[in-house]
């Protein structure tokens, strides 16, 4: 089919508007990126935009020596791995039963399960109650009060009730147990659901911050993000103390952008598969179109 | 992307049937012993982290000791919500948090749908992917690192922005400290970091419109324009009235995180929303019989929001949230 004139002015005003706007949210990362590769002076005298100007991986070097980097990027894996794998096993437990028609109690538990996501005690009485279990200032904090998220339980038990009963009970007549049918049959099939909400909390966990701020203020807990809050909102790194002032000044920008970039990378080394699983996440637990 | 491709939908509930339904609750746990067993540890864990703060909220009519927690203080009864009510600074942070809400509502709301339609016309699924994958990407990163990336941009002395104002003759701005400019970059960020992920969905609603309703357009002699305003618009409105109610239940939730992150002393008198506040007193200086108060108000206008809003959606034929 041939364009009209208008047409074809229409897609290539799209096309140049798609690709200014994907600059514009490209563009913040890359400055940064070109940052932490310049040095200090070439920074602090506004020479570098989108390229590196006077290239030095010092920055990285600093960081990477730095104790209080180190420490902050292993809780946060740490908090990661055990956070996601604690979550997706006890969603799966939680979910399963709740999927069969068999089990007695289930809408009465489902309702209140969903509840949650409506109303909520609220930070204060939250914080009390993790403050009364003894749970501050310890790694379990970060593992423990977040540990099952209603919306992937509605996510879980949906796509176990899409599983074909006929296989649960061919299962049954070969005499599987029930829990061999969820290990054997019904996980292997929900790999894919599972895939999601392992993402979805693996990055939930990699990115949050909020509960190390209400918790945690024993400094070896620190995760990533509360280090990079504090070497890039407040400067308060201890890093380079000891160095000349040259150095001191290169703490500042440059140590910033190492440290932003080097705390993104993870997230950007999964983000292929984020995308793939993520999209159909979004589509599962949201509104048809 | 087609409906229900891979992975079901939350419609599609069929519940799967046992096979030797036990009549007799007995037998019934008798045969499946091992799947009530293994709901305890999720069910505690509710009861704990979720329904104990909620009982736990009766410290807004109590003045909560710490030394005697929950059930022991003192009744106080409406004490903290009259204060609340002769509180300047409550005010101010219901004015803020749904002023800010509305910013983003107003400004934020319309960018994924005119993204999605911009988008849909591109032909090569390269070029569309490409651009679709960058705009994901601030989705997946936490506001600190946002808050980061911004306070970098932003710096008075070495940031990119005021470089830009500096040269084109401009006097620098300390927009992260100025009340005058808090407000646009909460909401600028979130778009930022936000329209990419909500394209996703108007894209999905886009990809389900029927061909034949564009063929027949054309037919009929209908330009791009006409397209927009006769096919494509009418297809995803249902989708734009249920993502619009369901932002509208949320009014009072701001984002807590990207305020913390991106507020300081100077701006407070338009920052401070509710949930910042009721940090700051509660956690700051303690006061939680009165935070609790505060932070129950929040809870309770929100719940009755969500519970008209899903109303509403039900009302438009759609499944609601619940």
């Amino acid at each position: 089919m041939r364009m009209s004139r208008g047409e074809i002015w229409f897609h290539r005003a799209n096309h140049m508007a798609l690709a200014v706007f994907g600059l514009l949210a490209l563009s913040p990362f890359v400055h940064i990126l070109a940052q932490s590769f310049s040095s200090y002076r070439a920074i602090i005298s506004g020479d570098v935009a989108f390229w590196p100007v006077e290239w030095t991986t010092e920055a990285y070097v600093k960081v990477f020596h730095d104790p209080g980097f180190v420490r902050s990027f292993a809780v946060s894996v740490q908090r990661t791995l055990a956070g996601t794998a604690l979550s997706v096993v006890l969603t799966c437990m939680l979910a399963y039963p709740l999927s069969r028609a068999y089990i007695r109690g289930r809408s009465a538990i489902m309702f209140l399960i969903v509840f949650t996501m409506l109303f909520s005690g609220g930070m204060i009485p939250t914080y009390l109650v993790i403050k009364e279990l003894h749970l501050m200032n310890t790694f379990w904090v970060y593992i423990i009060p977040g540990a099952l998220n209603a919306f992937h339980i509605v996510i879980m038990k949906n796509f176990f009730q899409s599983i074909p009963a006929e296989l649960e009970e061919s299962a049954r007549m070969d005499g599987a147990s029930n829990t061999g049918i969820l290990l054997r049959i019904v996980v292997p099939l929900a790999m894919p659901a599972i895939a999601t909400i392992a993402l979805f909390n693996a990055v939930g966990q990699w990115n949050a911050f909020f509960d190390a701020v209400m918790y945690v203020t024993d400094s070896s807990l620190k995760p990533l993000q509360i280090y990079l809050r504090e070497l890039v909102m407040s400067g308060q790194s201890n890093i380079n103390t000891t160095d000349s002032l040259e150095r001191q000044l290169l703490a500042v920008e440059s140590l910033k952008a190492a440290a932003l970039i080097a705390s993104t990378l993870p997230i950007l080394l999964v983000y292929p598969f984020l995308q793939k699983y993520f999209v159909k996440g979004i589509m599962i637990g949201s509104v048809k179109g | 992307m087609a409906k229900g491709e891979g992975l079901p939908v939350l419609r599609s509930s069929r519940p799967a049937a046992g096979l030797l339904p036990a009549r007799r609750l007995g037998a019934n746990l008798r045969q499946y012993w091992d799947l009530y067993l293994i709901m305890v540890p999720g069910i505690l864990y509710f009861l704990i982290f979720k329904y104990l703060p909620m009982w736990g909220v009766i410290i807004a009519f109590k003045d909560y000791s710490v030394f005697a927690g929950f059930a022991a203080s003192d009744w106080v009864g409406l004490d903290h919500f009259r204060r609340m009510l002769d509180d300047p600074q409550f005010y101010l942070v219901f004015r803020n948090t749904v002023l800010i809400s509305l910013y983003k509502l107003f400004w934020g709301f319309p960018g994924p749908i005119i993204l999605a339609l911009l988008l849909n016309e591109i032909r090569s699924m390269l070029y569309k992917r490409t651009i679709q994958t960058l705009a994901y990407l601030p989705h997946f990163l936490s506001w600190i690192i946002i808050g980061g990336i911004m306070v970098n941009l932003l710096s008075p002395a070495t940031g990119a922005v005021n470089g830009m104002l500096k040269w084109l003759g401009f006097e620098p701005v300390f927009f992260l400290a100025d009340p005058g400019w808090f407000r646009s970059l909460l909401v600028i960020s979130d778009i930022w970091k936000e329209v990419g992920w909500g394209a996703i969905i108007y894209l999905a609603a886009l990809a389900g419109v029927d061909p034949q309703l564009y063929e027949a357009a054309v037919m009929d002699g209908a330009g791009k324009w006409k397209q927009l305003v006769h096919v494509t618009l009418p297809s995803i409105l249902t989708t734009i009235i249920v993502l619009f109610l369901l932002r509208l239940g949320h009014v009072l939730d701001v984002g807590f995180e990207q305020v913390f992150v991106l507020y300081n002393s100077m701006v407070y008198d338009v920052g401070d929303v509710i949930e910042t506040y009721v940090y700051r007193v509660g956690i700051g200086q303690s006061e939680f019989s009165y935070s609790t108060a505060v932070g129950l108000l929040k809870s309770v206008i929100s719940l009755i929001l969500v519970v008209i809003v899903n109303k509403a959606v039900k009302r438009t034929g759609q499944e609601g949230i619940y």
